[in-house]
């Protein structure tokens, strides 16, 4: 049991709350589902309920949803131009997911649901198809521009292009992976801290007494973390923005 | 955590795909043939359930935040600037009108001022013209009395004159008398005197 307490990887175990198997899929509404399911609701309540009264002078919260609408919109605005802003309330979206996400996580015993691979890999993946899409239908071919830039010799041409294509790939992977590794070191280091502090513990009094580093540290990792939490989600959603700029202007 | 051994086989090589950096964690945790030992976000068992549940709650969630959030939030914020602009608009008219009234009353001042000006010299003027006709006046009563006291006086010298004539024959004669003796008629002496007044 002991073991098992320390154990900084236990936090990420998936644990089925409520089987269901759909034509050999396991599609069962998990603890990471139903920490999906708090984000969305907590985001959702926090932004309805503190804009219900409509304040021509806000109050506190719903300065801070004010605040956060325009902070998404700004960044939009900076990174992709006014045309960008058809798509703010997807980076909103995303912005506000990965955010309350991120701070759920924080909370003991709560489960973080971007520490997996696969659910920032979606969001990731969502925002490339967009990219994609979007870059496809309103450029058609044009879209291709993205690869070639302006101004490069043409013999060199060939290498620039692999060098393109392979950055614009790797962009789900890096944007997915960012966030994941950001979330899963931080949670562990923080398990690992505290755990610490359990097992010196059970050594007597001078394990008491010298519990108090961990302690401090736990506690200082744990201002970091809440740092950490708002800079991926800001991060996520630059770099959503950035994307999107690709796809609105292709030509560099 | 329930993981089939079907489950955890496939999650070796599907975890080493996903990434490499993944694929070294995996390899430092996981314990082949060991349900438990799968690393949790690595475990491809967990994949479609996740990514389900992912497009149901963020789906929701960005449907709600485009139709509902966003509209008022932006409503609200648009509905401040507009108060803004309204009421900026509205401060500058009154600065207008201040500015405006402050022209008024300083034109309206400057029209007084003018004003005033003209009815003190007006006044000025008539009391100078009063005085002058007064002056006049004075000067012409003055000027007659002047003149009958002048015609008073060469009156009294005529008259004194014509008795000067009388007084010389009288002393005259008297002095005749005293002298010769004799008395002079009065004719000779008229005409004596006339002569010498002459």
């Amino acid at each position: 049991m002991a073991a098992d307490k320390v154990d900084p990887i236990h936090q990420f175990h998936i644990v089925k709350l409520i089987p269901i198997n759909i034509g050999g899929y396991d599609l069962s509404f998990t603890n990471s589902a139903l920490f999906m399911v708090a984000t969305v609701a907590v985001a959702s309540a926090f932004l309805y309920l503190t804009t219900s009264s409509r304040s021509l002078v806000p109050g506190r919260l719903q300065s801070v949803s004010e605040m956060a609408y325009e902070f998404v919109s700004n960044m939009l605005r900076d990174a992709a131009g006014t045309q960008g802003l058809k798509f703010f309330p997807f980076v909103f979206s995303l912005f506000m997911f990965v955010l309350v996400a991120n701070l759920l996580g924080l909370f003991p015993y709560f489960f973080t649901v971007t520490s997996h691979i696969i659910v920032t890999f979606g969001l990731a993946a969502l925002v490339i198809g967009t990219v994609v899409v979007y870059g496809f239908m309103k450029h058609g071919l044009g879209f291709l521009k993205l690869f070639v830039p302006h101004g490069v010799p043409v013999f060199l041409l060939p290498l620039v292009v692999l060098i393109e294509v392979i950055s614009f790939v790797s962009r789900p992977v890096s944007l997915s992976v960012r966030l994941f590794a950001n979330m899963l070191a931080g949670h562990i280091t923080l398990k690992v801290f505290s755990g610490f502090v359990v097992s010196l513990s059970a050594l007597g009094a001078v394990g008491v007494a010298g519990s108090v580093l961990p302690l401090a540290m736990a506690v200082a990792l744990t201002a970091l973390e809440l740092l950490v939490a708002f800079l991926q989600a800001y991060v996520f959603a630059v770099l959503t923005c950035m994307y999107l700029n690709d796809a609105l202007h292709p030509g560099h | 955590m329930f993981v089939t051994s079907a489950f955890a086989e496939e999650s070796a090589p599907a975890a080493e795909g996903t990434a490499g950096a993944g694929a070294e964690t995996h390899a430092g945790t996981a314990v082949p043939g060991e349900a438990h030992g799968t690393f949790p976000p690595f475990d491809p068992a967990t994949f479609p359930s996740q990514l389900l549940w992912l497009a149901i709650t963020f789906g929701l969630f960005y449907l709600f935040l485009k139709r509902v959030v966003m509209p008022r939030l932006g409503g609200i914020i648009d509905v401040r600037n507009d108060r803004i602009t309204q009421d900026l608009d509205h401060a500058a008219k009154l600065k207008g009108e201040a500015d405006a009234a402050v022209a008024a009353y300083e034109q309206e001042l400057a029209a007084a001022k003018t004003k005033a000006n003209a009815i003190g010299q007006q006044a000025n003027d008539a009391a100078k013209a009063e005085a002058e006709t007064a002056r006049k006046k004075v000067e012409a009563a003055l000027d007659k009395k002047l003149g009958e006291a002048e015609a008073s006086i060469a009156s009294i010298k005529a008259s004194a004159m014509k008795e000067v004539g009388s007084i010389a024959e009288d002393t005259a004669s008297a002095i005749v008398e005293a002298l010769v003796g004799g008395k002079a008629s009065k004719a000779e002496i008229a005409a004596a005197v006339k002569s010498v007044a002459r």
